[in-house]
């Protein structure tokens, strides 16, 4: 292919488990060892696993690229092997063009250092020379929005600060080859939305992006080519509608879950009022039903609900607590349900729900499933959008010619509009029901 | 080593930036602020003198100023050697989040500890050239050694400095080794007596490549005449071996800095 941007082949990447020899007092023991053992090139000790495993790819000039997958499928260890700071056990990486890895916002930022002088630092860092600095050094502090700070030490940024300044230094590098690893969480929504334009206008002058991140709805919205890795292999390689649902898919299966603690989730289960399952109606109320089971005792547990659209908004989310509903205790071994019952004036669409178990005034989570169940909202008359907000149209009249002395008292007299009996009384009612109670096993 | 010098050639803005974000780091928030770099050679020279004051009580030769600006050339070579030493030893593992987040040669980091020591050298310069008329120091003909003389113990300093600070990325003893020995190699080199106080044991200490450079920059400057010529072939070439080795180990084990560090 000659217009390949990236190439890998069949990389696989060695490590290890548990500490590495530190000290001149263990390196002669393991030196022996590696002499003694032959063909480490495909072995693997017992204290090692392919981080990488048989990995070969082809990215083209201009595509952009998400990639994706769990904590430890190895996509970080696979960008840091694309920018050349980490070197396969074997295989090989092709790489044309000028590649520039932005892994961390600010890495080389100096806290005692001012802004300005930062940002000329970290944009060498990165590549650029010094007179291309000096050229956009303006672009870049009105990016991220610093002017009046910019002659303060970065120590007295917020982190916030610090962030933007350093996505602004990167954002202008202008290479051919831009690889980004979960930066765009940083500062505000505003400037994640303006970090994300960015990205735009480098893919649309034609740079090759590689992009990783836990946010699916960014990686959706801006990649046309997913790639999801699980365990060091590539799993799925396509468009990345397909990809990201693939991706849900694993993660329903084995739920993708971050503690493991005393308590944890056993099922998440929606179902209707009437007995509908998956599948619901604007408006139609539901029970969200959480089994939880203690393997030791565990303190305080509040159960959390989070309803995410397909782009990974967070639409809705709220606990037991909140709602009013003391924590539960539990004795080892013993169960417990939580029901919610919700009123889905939600638009239509697919939805996932998000479990957790979380201690509050310890903070501490101790079990966590996302997605834990989905339902899709079925299309309700000329309502679009992630709510439904049930519109009427209360006028829709020319007006009058203008007479300034003939304005009425109230200008808001004329909406009081009339609600459709049935949406009124059920926005009203939308209030949600819990009921946690201990289950005897 | 070819290879090496062309990556250091197209990457010298970032050795220029990062040298320049040292040097402003070393004296930005710090009372003494330039101070800092006259300060280390002075207290140097007069642990010197008092060493000498000492000699001459027991030998009965009396000192002279000539001995004094001797010590002052020889204490403000050995504190650069010391500097650059100290900080590029730990220069890569201080700097383990560009290690590992970005991709640019890593020679830069122990060689930008060099230039900024260097830079703190060429800061105290002018207070030695100040004193050393009153040592009874004239401008000689023989002083256009000094740069070839630099230029060596830069290069056996930059050696050393490349060789420790990839040794400090794997094991992080090699920077407490280091440490100890600097401690005490003042002993070991005539930075504070002279390599002929020893008489036919001369060459012994000789060995210490350091040796001949700072007892080249004593000839040279304050003696006004040439340096040992024999010698100082040995210990450039000591140095080249040392620039080159340190340079094949530190690009040898580089492909492993970032998962190590």
């Amino acid at each position: 292919m000659t217009d390949s941007a990236l190439r890998m082949n069949h990389v696989f990447k060695r490590f290890r488990r548990g500490e590495q020899h530190d000290s001149l007092r263990d390196l002669i023991p393991s030196l022996i060892k590696r002499a003694v053992r032959k063909d480490r090139e495909r072995s693997l000790a017992p204290q090692e696993f392919w981080v990488l495993n048989d990995i070969s790819l082809d990215i083209k000039k201009g595509e952009t690229v998400g990639i994706i997958g769990h904590n430890g499928a190895g996509k970080s260890t696979m960008l840091k092997h694309l920018s050349g700071l980490m070197v396969p056990t074997r295989g090989s990486i092709e790489v044309k063009g000028r590649l520039s890895a932005l892994i961390e916002v600010g890495a080389g930022f100096h806290p005692d250092l001012t802004g300005r002088e930062n940002v000329f630092l970290n944009g060498v860092i990165l590549g650029m020379t010094r007179a291309e600095v000096k050229r956009k050094f303006d672009e870049i502090v009105d990016f991220a929005g610093l002017e009046e700070f910019i002659d303060t030490p970065v120590k007295r940024y917020s982190s916030g600060m610090f962030a933007r300044l350093g996505f602004s230094v990167a954002a202008h590098l202008e290479p051919d080859i831009l690889v980004i690893d979960e930066v765009l969480s940083v500062g505000d929504f505003a400037f994640q939305r303006k970090g994300i334009e960015k990205m735009r206008q480098i893919a649309k002058s034609g740079a090759t992006v590689i992009f990783v991140s836990h946010n699916l709805q960014a990686v959706a919205e801006f990649c046309q080519r997913g790639i999801l890795l699980e365990r060091g292999r590539v799993i799925e390689d396509g468009p990345t509608d397909q990809v990201i649902r693939r991706y849900l898919d694993t993660a329903m299966s084995h739920g993708e879950r971050t503690a493991r603690g005393p308590v944890r989730i056993v099922s998440t289960s929606i179902a209707g009022a009437d007995g509908e399952i998956g599948k619901f109606q604007g408006g139609s109320r539901a029970r969200i039903s959480v089994t939880l089971e203690a393997s030791e005792a565990a303190e305080r547990v509040a159960v959390v609900i989070q309803i995410f659209n397909a782009d990974f908004y967070d639409v809705f989310h709220t606990s037991s607590e909140r709602l009013g509903h003391p924590p539960l205790s539990l004795a080892a071994g013993q169960k417990a349900e939580c029901d919610f019952d919700v009123d889905l004036h939600l638009g239509a669409g697919t939805y996932y729900v998000g479990t957790y178990l979380y201690r509050y005034d310890a903070e501490r989570e101790y079990d966590h499933v996302f997605p834990a169940t989905s339902f899709v909202m079925t299309a309700d008359r000329g309502a679009h959008g992630v709510v439904n907000l049930y519109p009427v149209v209360a006028r829709f009249a020319t007006l009058p010619a203008f007479r300034p002395n003939a304005l009425p008292a109230s200008p808001n007299r004329e909406f009081k509009a009339s609600m459709p009996n049935g949406a009124h009384r059920s926005m009203l009612d939308s209030r949600i029901k819990v009921a946690l109670e201990p289950k005897e096993q | 080593m070819i290879d090496a010098f062309k990556e250091l050639l197209s990457n010298r803005e970032l050795l220029y930036m990062i040298t320049w974000r040292e040097i402003r780091i070393r004296y930005k928030q710090s009372i003494m602020g330039m101070l800092w770099a006259v300060l280390m050679p002075i207290i140097i020279t007069s642990a010197g003198v008092v060493v000498r004051i000492a000699a001459s009580k027991v030998s009965g030769r009396p000192i002279t100023g000539a001995d004094i600006g001797g010590i002052g050339a020889k204490a403000l070579a050995w504190a650069f050697f010391v500097s650059a030493l100290r900080f590029g030893t730990t220069s890569l593992t201080g700097n383990s989040s560009l290690v590992t987040k970005i991709k640019f040669p890593r020679l830069i980091f122990p060689l930008s500890s060099v230039l900024t020591s260097l830079f703190d050298m060429a800061i105290a310069l002018p207070v030695l050239l100040l004193v050393l008329p009153f040592a009874g120091v004239r401008l000689s003909p023989s002083m256009l050694w000094v740069p070839a003389l630099l230029v060596v113990l830069v290069g056996f300093t930059a050696g050393l400095c490349i060789l420790f600070s990839a040794a400090n990325l794997f094991f992080r003893d090699v920077k407490y080794v280091v440490e100890v020995v600097l401690t005490f190699a003042i002993f070991f080199t005539p930075v504070l007596y002279d390599a002929k106080f020893f008489g036919k044991w001369r060459p012994i200490l000789m060995l210490n490549p350091l040796t001949p450079v700072l007892e080249g920059l004593n000839s040279t400057v304050i003696l006004g005449h040439q340096p040992d010529l024999a010698w100082i072939a040995y210990s450039t070439a000591a140095a080249a071996l040392l620039l080159w080795g340190g340079v094949v180990f530190f690009r040898g084990l580089e492909p492993r800095f970032a998962e190590s560090v």
